[in-house]
């Protein structure tokens, strides 16, 4: 099962956009090696976890630019790679999930007619063969009526049931790599750990590895095997997440620091003093 | 107690719509706010937090029924309010880029409610109420888009009070901040509450921020009050509804012990 070479090599990862004012970097100098594991990336808003995130499956805005020294996937070097090439890996291989389910389901399709639609994509297969794969996959992710969901269309689905059906729609190629940003802000608390534990589930199931992008340290830290700190483009600090609360970084300490806790004392919380020396 | 209730709430019923596809928002939620002090209102999305705190400020839909009594130091709230009244509750939302008009100054945001509500030295009044929440008098002749999300919600905060309310009704102020402004918003709300001796009803999903910012809490689910408590009841962990401690366990993050057989949701 478990594979020696790295599933993914970032080194020397640079994302540019030209805007009217000049080019704006927006990624600087990020490298990374991805194992068959549970990675956080973790910035506020700014800090380019989004754009590390999309840089990889080639889906920045048009005026975004991407270089790096090396850019590899299972072997597959990412900067040569043709349209093609890319557009087989994206949605096959590496898959990705998105914070809220209503923009990022189609409208006017209904749940059903769309894993089946990425089911035929992605493997060729009939029809009814499809449509049965496409309800065990719904029952796989803990929805209790499959056949229903199935027809239901999507403003008619609830935010957590709404990003389990994203979740058995990205499962449904068997990606070796799935990218989730901030695919459970938009949920409630409760329900967010109900689809974490069922994300973790099918990771485990199917060895595959997740790049998890998120502003909850907290979160990321109890959920992922190794969590990135970025800031301001760069990556400050890389930590095993279990070392969290051992992080040497300024700023990942004010992170952590600043953040209100349910046992604190309620008195003032400690801001974050931002040193231009991060900035190197 | 020894202090009077600055805000009661007593068997408040919200409904939407008539007949059979009648909603209850809200549904027979009682709970007392002592003067000066911080009260949480805790729920998931649909919970009915929100209505509650509403229809305290008096902006629900005219659609919207209620029953049951809500005071204000005592005195009456009904739906209809004079503007002596209106001044005295003020609310702050929780999107500092939807609640300030886009095409009006700093200047105009703060100074016209002072100038609705009879006050005088405007000009005075705009730059101290600016110095409260810490941004300079330069900021008075900037538009909202100029501004930072920190920025704006201090922006909102300042109009709020320029008015003198006694009670400002806060629905989650800080959960579209990054948690390093978060913590500045926090710690600027704490100040001024002791500065004006306010009283804060604040509407939140997170139980660390409420724990944070509160001296007692209700924690609503499908409209009723399931538990009130103090902070101190969920500091130390003992607090008795189901649903409650699941909220609680939920704050404190992911644990795979959870993992493999997720409830089924219904």
């Amino acid at each position: 099962m478990m594979r020696r070479d790295p599933l993914l090599i970032v080194d020397g990862l640079r994302v540019t956009f030209d805007t009217p004012r000049g080019p704006v970097v927006a990624v600087r100098d990020v490298n990374f090696v991805l194992g068959r594991e549970k990675l956080g990336i973790v910035g506020e808003s700014g800090s380019g976890k989004s754009q590390t995130g999309r840089a990889l499956l080639g889906l920045l805005a048009r005026n975004g630019r991407v270089a790096a020294r090396r850019l590899s996937f299972d072997g597959v070097d990412l900067l040569r790679a043709g349209e093609a090439e890319r557009r087989a890996l994206r949605g096959g291989r590496i898959a990705m999930i998105l914070q809220d389910p209503k923009y990022s389901l189609n409208p006017v399709m209904t749940v059903g007619e769309q894993i089946v639609e990425a089911f035929r994509v992605h493997a060729n297969v009939s029809r009814r063969e499809a449509r049965l794969r496409a309800l065990a996959m719904l029952e796989a992710v803990h929805i209790r009526e499959p056949g229903y969901v199935f027809d239901a269309w999507p403003h008619e689905l609830s935010g957590g049931m709404g990003q389990r059906v994203m979740i058995a729609m990205m499962m449904v190629p068997e990606p070796d790599l799935l990218i989730a940003d901030e695919p459970t802000s938009a949920l409630d608390v409760t329900v967010r750990l109900q689809v974490l534990a069922l994300l973790d589930d099918m990771l485990a199931r199917r060895g595959a590895a997740l790049i998890f992008i998120s502003h909850d340290l907290n979160l990321v830290g109890s959920f992922c095997d190794r969590v990135l700190v970025m800031y301001a483009g760069r990556v400050v600090e890389t930590l095993r997440a279990n070392e969290l609360r051992s992080a040497r970084h300024p700023y990942t300490r004010g992170l952590l620091a600043c953040q209100p806790r349910v046992d604190g004392d309620g008195s003032d919380l400690p801001t974050l003093d931002r040193d231009p020396a991060w900035l190197r | 107690m020894n202090r009077a209730p600055a805000i009661e709430v007593a068997g408040l019923d919200v409904a939407f719509g008539r007949g059979r596809r009648a909603f209850r928002a809200v549904r027979d939620a009682s709970f007392s706010v002592t003067a000066g002090s911080s009260f949480g209102l805790v729920g998931e999305s649909g919970s009915g937090k929100t209505t509650v705190l509403r229809a305290l400020a008096g902006l629900l839909p005219p659609a919207a029924r209620l029953r049951g009594e809500l005071r204000l130091h005592g005195g009456l709230l009904r739906p209809a309010r004079s503007r002596a009244l209106r001044r005295r509750l003020q609310l702050v939302f929780q999107d500092p880029y939807g609640s300030l008009h886009p095409r009006h100054t700093v200047d105009r945001i703060l100074s016209e409610p002072a100038r609705v509500h009879g006050f005088d030295s405007i000009d005075r009044r705009t730059v101290a109420a600016l110095a409260d929440v810490g941004l300079d008098p330069s900021f008075r002749f900037r538009f909202p888009h100029q501004l930072s999300g920190g920025q704006r919600q201090r922006i909102a905060i300042a109009r709020a009070l320029i008015i003198e309310p006694a009670v400002v009704l806060l629905d989650e102020p800080t959960s579209a901040l990054d948690v390093s402004v978060q913590a500045e918003i926090l710690n600027l709300l704490q100040r001024l509450r002791r500065e004006y001796a306010l009283t804060f009803v604040l509407v939140s999903h997170d139980l660390a921020v409420v724990s944070h910012m509160c001296e007692a809490l209700a924690v609503m689910r499908a409209g009723e009050v399931v538990e009130t408590v103090s902070v101190d009841a969920l500091r130390a962990d003992t607090l008795q509804h189901r649903y409650s401690r699941q909220l609680l366990q939920a704050a404190q993050g992911y644990r795979s012990t959870a993992a493999g057989m997720p409830p089924a949701e219904r």
